[in-house]
């Protein structure tokens, strides 16, 4: 356990190591902002939408009153969406698909030699490979995250114009009801994302990086990587919402 | 030149090399053969620093490598190139970006000169029309011309070969160990093959450090090889029955 945490903050240290040459890790930061971010934007807007729509039939069902106004649906639904589903799920969502895409590259990398020959050439090999995951990922998840929120009420709306459950015009006033709060929860929101980004790539990343072993052990640091980045999501989800909610 | 000292190294108190100690000359292509697990890839990866020998001096010319700093590390590193056994080409890059990699990396040098580089690096071990193809896409004898190609765009003073014909057919197999040759002549580098294959041996051995058990068992050159007395060594090179018969 205290190994493990020794080799953790030893990959850390070394992500901040001065480049070899800052071009060529610009240009890693750019592709791992496609490949982190850019590429994760189908799968959330997908499950964005359908949350926000499941979310909208859920509550209006749950609230059905002649004494609960109609726009409580859509100010539940921009509540839920920005506390919790947009940052929390979604990034579990990605610890899933980025995690297990990190930790198995990185892991194949290893069993092919490809970091050793990159260690021989004097590249700093975790400065390299792991800091521009890190940084892509601390740019571009709170980016994905509001994309996502969109798509979240996106989804609530078209159910509502379709289904007619409540009125399109009371769904999107209770989406802009109370909106001077809008901030504190967006900005909670975010820092939330941004502790989930350096969470997933991180460990994601030291599963790979010291993967030893073959193909099998490549799919069980996959496995590892979204494990443990889900829990410790989970946990942080736990703190910040103490530190910074109440 | 590369020397080594009195090199040993353990993994959880199991002693992999003991007190080994070889010249590696310039201009020549050395040798380190033994059998499966007597430790030569393990001696390799001590000699560029992959692992830290327990006991023991690696010198690159008159540079003591292994009590450098960090830093001064890392200009010897620039002047090694290393074929691994598997080539590690980097997947995500095409050939033409396999090969210009060490120099974006760690040159000033402008575009047009990194590919002019690069394609004639490419032309010197005959792959050509192949820039924009991904190692996925081309044979492993190729994948191992790339990985020579790669290894030596930096015009490097040591080329470190890891099993360079493992898993090619014969033919291309002596095709790889010329080009290694010929490359080693033409720069005159310091070149380490590690290998089993005894064709390689007997076609380029020019220097040859045979380790058995960790232990250094003998050293010489090809035409030494086939008149060895060397039991250990013996059984090695005259596993094969015909052999054994051509020997008789």
């Amino acid at each position: 356990m205290i190994g493990n945490l020794g080799k953790y903050m030893f990959m850390l240290y070394h992500i901040f190591f001065k480049p070899e040459k800052f071009s060529v890790y610009w240009r890693r930061f750019l592709d791992e902002v496609i490949q982190l971010g850019v590429k994760s934007l189908f799968i959330v807007s997908l499950m964005s939408a359908f949350m926000g729509a499941v979310l909208v039939i859920q509550t209006a069902t749950a609230i059905e009153s002649a004494w609960i106004p109609d726009y409580t649906v859509g100010f539940t639904v921009k509540q839920s969406m920005l506390l919790e589903f947009c940052p929390t799920i979604i990034s579990l969502i990605l610890a899933g698909k980025v995690g297990s895409n990190i930790a198995s590259e990185l892991g194949s990398m290893r069993v092919t030699e490809q970091i050793d020959a990159l260690e021989v050439m004097g590249v700093n090999s975790i400065g390299y490979l792991i800091g521009p995951k890190i940084l892509a990922a601390l740019f571009i998840f709170p980016i994905v995250i509001m994309y996502s929120m969109f798509f979240g009420f996106f989804g609530g709306g078209l159910v509502c114009y379709f289904t007619e459950i409540i009125p399109v015009k009371q769904y999107l006033l209770g989406i802009r009801t109370f909106s001077e709060d809008n901030f504190v929860f967006i900005r909670y929101a975010l820092t939330k994302t941004i502790v989930f980004a350096f969470i997933i790539t991180s460990i994601s990343s030291y599963y790979g990086y010291y993967l030893k072993g073959g193909a099998l052990e490549v799919g069980k640091a996959s496995t590892n990587a979204v494990v443990y980045s889900s829990v410790f999501i989970l946990f942080a989800n736990y703190i910040l919402t103490q530190l910074l909610l109440i | 030149m590369i020397t080594v000292k009195n090199i040993s190294k353990s993994f959880s108190g199991v002693e992999v090399l003991k007190d080994i100690s070889f010249v590696f000359e310039k201009g020549k292509t050395n040798l380190i053969i033994g059998k499966s697990g007597s430790g030569k890839s393990v001696l390799t990866k001590c000699i560029v620093g992959l692992l830290e020998p327990d006991i023991g001096d690696v010198y690159f010319d008159d540079i003591k490598f292994s009590s450098l700093k960090p830093k001064e590390t890392k200009k010897v590193r620039k002047e090694i190139g290393m074929l691994f056994q598997g080539s590690a080409l980097f997947d995500s890059l095409s050939v033409e970006e396999n090969v210009a990699f060490p120099l974006r990396m760690f040159t000033s040098m402008s575009e047009e000169e990194v590919i002019e580089r690069v394609n004639f690096c490419l032309q010197r071990v005959n792959i050509l029309n192949k820039n924009s193809m991904y190692p996925s896409d081309i044979s492993g004898g190729m994948q191992k011309r790339v990985a020579i190609a790669r290894a030596i765009s930096m015009k490097p003073k040591y080329l470190f070969c890891d099993e360079p014909n493992s898993g090619l057919d014969p033919v291309t197999a002596i095709i790889i160990d010329e080009l290694i040759h010929e490359i080693t002549k033409e720069y005159q580098m310091t070149t380490i093959v590690i290998t089993h294959d005894m064709n390689s041996v007997l076609e380029i051995g020019e220097n040859i450090l045979f380790i058995d058990g960790g232990v250094k068992k003998w050293e010489g050159n090809k035409e030494e090889i086939l008149d060895v007395k060397v039991k250990e060594l013996y059984d090695f090179v005259y596993v094969s029955k015909f052999l054994q018969k051509m020997k008789k």
